[in-house]
């Protein structure tokens, strides 16, 4: 035996849809194969049918709907698709195991989390004593380097970070030693820097473990940090596969080129001379929360802390920094969805830090927000039209103009105005996003604040969105607040960049200055922890 | 608004009938109760104008080609009571489900909106839901004496707390979503916030328990005039009827069954048809179902 046995092949698998919807199968003829001690990664957007392929071999799919047609899923040589429930428990947890993308809904709330790794040995174990799970617990909460484990193994989910969160499930993941890890989006909902350590975790336990791992993402940064092989697929189909180096320098199907730009990279808007007056200055600007407990002790979190910029008019700026630092409690306070405890907000030279009641409404029509979920920033039952016209009709405009100006806008931000009278739920994630930055727009606000505004989106959408942003900026003239986690596409639209840190801004400047010669340690922390970024270094980006 | 405009915003009122249409169960539930409401508000016309009138030699008769439900313990035929009774008994239940949503709805927006609201109000509601309901009701009736009006604000006033703490809770979530922030940011005022954003999330659940309501104040009645509490003896209700069959309904068991079966079948049928109207009236949802059929 030349050629070592993969843990898994995947042969000519189709998956078919219930008819009635746009294509028959959700998957078409994929086979794949994943070794020991290879991270396999399955890119493609959303509807690609990547993640009904990874349930399929945990045999996770809802089978009235999605059932297997074709083709066969070996792990190990045990044909999984023919397997028995009995069988399939087995198999699930012993020999493979699922790692999801949200750690915080993934984990059981109310268990602590060296309970919940401890379930699943008792479970596969059950001839096993309570000193050999409990040690077997503590070394495997070391092995994904939690910090203290005997503490953090009493702590409840809430009580750990996000990436602590993951690094449980991993942990529970990796608690029989499995032969095939299955990871979906792992790192999807952690910060750049939590993410980077997560992806040098996973590759350090494939060695010691000697196990294959079927990584799920959409992000190109992550295959090129991680991956050892990659597959790219398309509606079901894989449309690409080979080595990294391979598929990302030289890609061959126009998809995979497709993506490979669309992802983000640093690149810099010319700058616009700032000589008006700023439309919007911030002055010392803090936020403390404060909350009570039943014993009546209180806590307080700073979330802003003596914040100060300004924005001239038609100006972009970029607020980045981890989750927590402070980005969304500045974007509130702008809109004065929180109302400081100290400091000014000067919008045209007027302070509204202060304002309430009917000023405060008058006021907001010149600051306009465009939220993170466009799946939750629009009421569902409302008709697009509706919720276009709301905010002008309430500030006076006749209803016909209002109505006619949607219509407009509709088509500004690249949608068909007969849109209008269709409800939320008939548009894509994309497509609502539009909607939204044109409900922001049927304002004609002065500053736009988006919050996170394309992090939820594929891509491809992601960079439309991008450039739609920065069109209409240029047609309006409206300045922005763009908060973002993703330095890439900060760097893309932005003119200034002030990085945030527990509540702080450390760092303040032109994209370019802040990205290429950080003066904060902590900006360059963030852009070392950037996926992909020591490869496009190396490439002389 | 133009009348082409118009035309491409088809109406609530629209969806509510398709809704009713598309559910056979709904439907079928609507059209009984259609039945049985009719058959109240016609009851003298049916029933003609001697339906109360005792005939002492004619107690008790089973029911047969003259007295379809049989009589009752004075002569009275049961069918006349039955009918008639649905008056009383439907309009006290639509009386005070419809005000204990109304009220119930009101007070819980404006506390799940409204923090500082909140414990004041939630108190109140806590100290109501620890009176039991037909204590409350039999001591009102007794200060107060039995009317219409009694009868239905003491089972209104029961019920209240228990739709206002179902709307609160919907309120606190829904006050969170982005969409309520948004419309917040347009400068909306929270009035209209409460009505257009955050009431019609409400109005699924709220449909299904004001159709509950409905049928518990029915029953609520019944027990009053079971107790003893309710409707004056000479007024028919469903409650009263059932009471005066108590007595006798070893002998004659369908003084209790015939209103006891109008009373099963209304109940059953309110709650079908929320059942159903709740499903159709989300845009989501009423798509979903099209897609499945």
């Amino acid at each position: 035996m030349t050629v070592p046995e993969p843990i898994l092949r995947i042969e000519n698998l189709s998956i078919a849809l219930p008819a009635g919807l746009d294509r028959t199968y959700a998957v078409h003829g994929v086979s794949l194969d994943v070794h020991r001690r290879q991270i396999v990664c399955v890119v493609g957007e959303s509807g690609s049918g990547k993640s009904v392929t990874a349930a399929a071999v945990m045999r996770l799919l809802p089978e009235k709907v999605l059932r297997i047609t074709g083709g066969t899923i070996r792990l190990e040589g045990v044909d999984i698709a023919a397997a028995l429930p009995a069988r399939l428990c087995e198999l699930r947890g012993n020999r493979m195991a699922m790692i999801f993308q949200e750690p915080l809904t993934a984990l059981n709330p109310v268990m602590r989390a060296g309970e919940q790794i401890a379930e699943v040995l008792r479970i596969h174990r059950p001839e096993m004593g309570r000193d050999w799970v409990n040690a077997r617990v503590a070394e495997l909460m070391a092995d994904v380097h939690l910090p203290d484990p005997a503490r953090l193994a009493k702590a409840y989910p809430h009580q750990l970070s996000g990436g602590q969160r993951q690094r449980v499930m991993i942990a529970m993941a990796l608690a029989l030693e499995p032969a095939l890890i299955i990871a979906d989006e792992p790192t999807t909902a952690l910060d750049v820097t939590t993410q980077a350590q997560i992806l040098r975790l996973f590759r350090e336990l494939l060695t010691k473990h000697d196990s294959g791992v079927l990584m799920i993402t959409h992000d190109f940064g992550v295959v090129a940090d991680v991956a050892d092989y990659v597959v790219v697929m398309r509606q079901g189909e894989i449309v690409e596969r080979g080595a990294p180096d391979k598929v990302l320098t030289a890609p061959e199907h126009p998809y995979t080129r497709a993506l490979i730009d669309a992802v983000p990279r640093f690149r810099y808007r010319t700058q616009a001379e700032a000589s008006e007056p700023p439309v919007l200055a911030v002055e010392d600007l803090s936020l403390t929360y404060r909350s009570t407990s039943f014993l009546g002790i209180r806590r307080e979190t700073r979330a802003l802390d003596a914040v100060s910029f300004q924005l001239a008019p038609g100006e972009t700026l970029g607020v980045v920094g981890e989750s927590g630092s402070g980005k969304t409690s500045l974007a509130k306070t702008l809109l004065r969805f929180e109302t400081p405890d100290a400091g000014r907000i000067l919008f045209k030279g007027r302070d509204v830090a202060g304002l309430a009641g009917a000023e405060l409404r008058e006021m907001r029509r010149h600051i306009q927000m465009v939220f993170q979920d466009p799946y939750k920033s629009l009421n569902p039952r409302r008709r697009i039209g509706q919720s276009l016209i709301e905010g002008p009709v309430q500030h006076g405009t006749p209803r016909g103009q209002a109505l006619a100006r949607a219509e407009e806008l509709m088509e500004l931000v690249g949608l068909r105005g007969d849109a209008l009278s269709r409800f939320p739920h008939e548009f894509s994630g994309g497509q609502r996003q539009r909607i939204c930055i044109a409900r922001a727009l049927a304002m004609a606000p002065s500053v736009i604040v988006a919050d996170e505004a394309v992090s939820a989106l594929d891509v491809s959408v992601q960079a439309q969105v991008l450039r739609l942003f920065e069109g209409l900026q240029k047609r309006l003239g409206f300045a922005m607040i763009f908060v973002t986690h993703d330095l890439r596409v900060a760097s893309n639209i932005c003119d200034r960049i002030a990085v945030m840190q527990r509540g702080q801004i450390v760092e303040i400047g032109l994209s370019r200055r802040v990205f290429e010669q950080p003066e904060a340690s902590y900006t360059c922390e963030l852009l070392a922890a950037v996926p992909g970024f020591a490869r496009e270094a190396a490439a002389g980006r | 608004m133009s009348a082409t405009e118009r035309a491409n915003i088809p109406s609530q009122r629209n969806r509510f009938l398709e809704a009713l249409l598309v559910n056979r169960i709904a439907l079928l539930s609507g059209v009984l109760l259609l039945v049985i409401v009719l058959s109240a508000v016609l009851a003298t016309a049916i029933t003609g104008d001697d339906a109360f009138l005792i005939r002492p030699r004619q107690r008790l008769r089973p029911p047969g080609a003259e007295f379809w439900f049989g009589t009752d313990a004075l002569g009275r035929d049961v069918f006349a009571l039955v009918l008639h009774g649905g008056r009383i008994s439907l309009l006290v239940g639509l009386l005070a489900a419809v005000a204990a949503a109304a009220i119930g709805t009101a007070m819980g927006l404006l506390t799940g909106y409204l923090r500082w609201l909140d414990p004041i109000v939630m108190r109140i509601m806590d100290g109501i839901m620890a009176i039991p309901g037909i204590l409350f009701a039999v001591a009102l009736v007794s200060l107060v004496g039995p009317s219409l009006m009694t009868i239905v604000a003491a089972i209104t006033f029961a019920e209240i707390p228990r739709v206002t703490r179902l709307v609160r809770s919907i309120v606190l979530s829904v006050r969170e979503e982005s969409y309520v922030r948004a419309a917040e940011g347009l400068g909306i005022p929270p009035m209209l916030v409460l009505v257009r954003h955050i009431l019609p999330s409400c109005l699924a659940p709220l449909i299904v328990q004001t159709t509950y309501m409905f049928a518990a104040a029915i029953l609520s009645e019944a027990v009053l005039g079971f107790l003893g509490v309710g409707f004056p003896p000479d007024v028919p209700s469903w409650g009263n009827v059932l009471a005066e069959g108590r007595a006798v309904f070893q002998r004659a068991s369908w003084t209790i069954l015939a209103p006891g079966l109008f009373l099963a079948v209304t109940v059953m049928a309110v709650n079908l048809l929320g059942d159903g109207l709740r499903d159709r009236l989300d845009p989501r949802l009423s798509r979903a179902a099209k897609v499945s059929s």
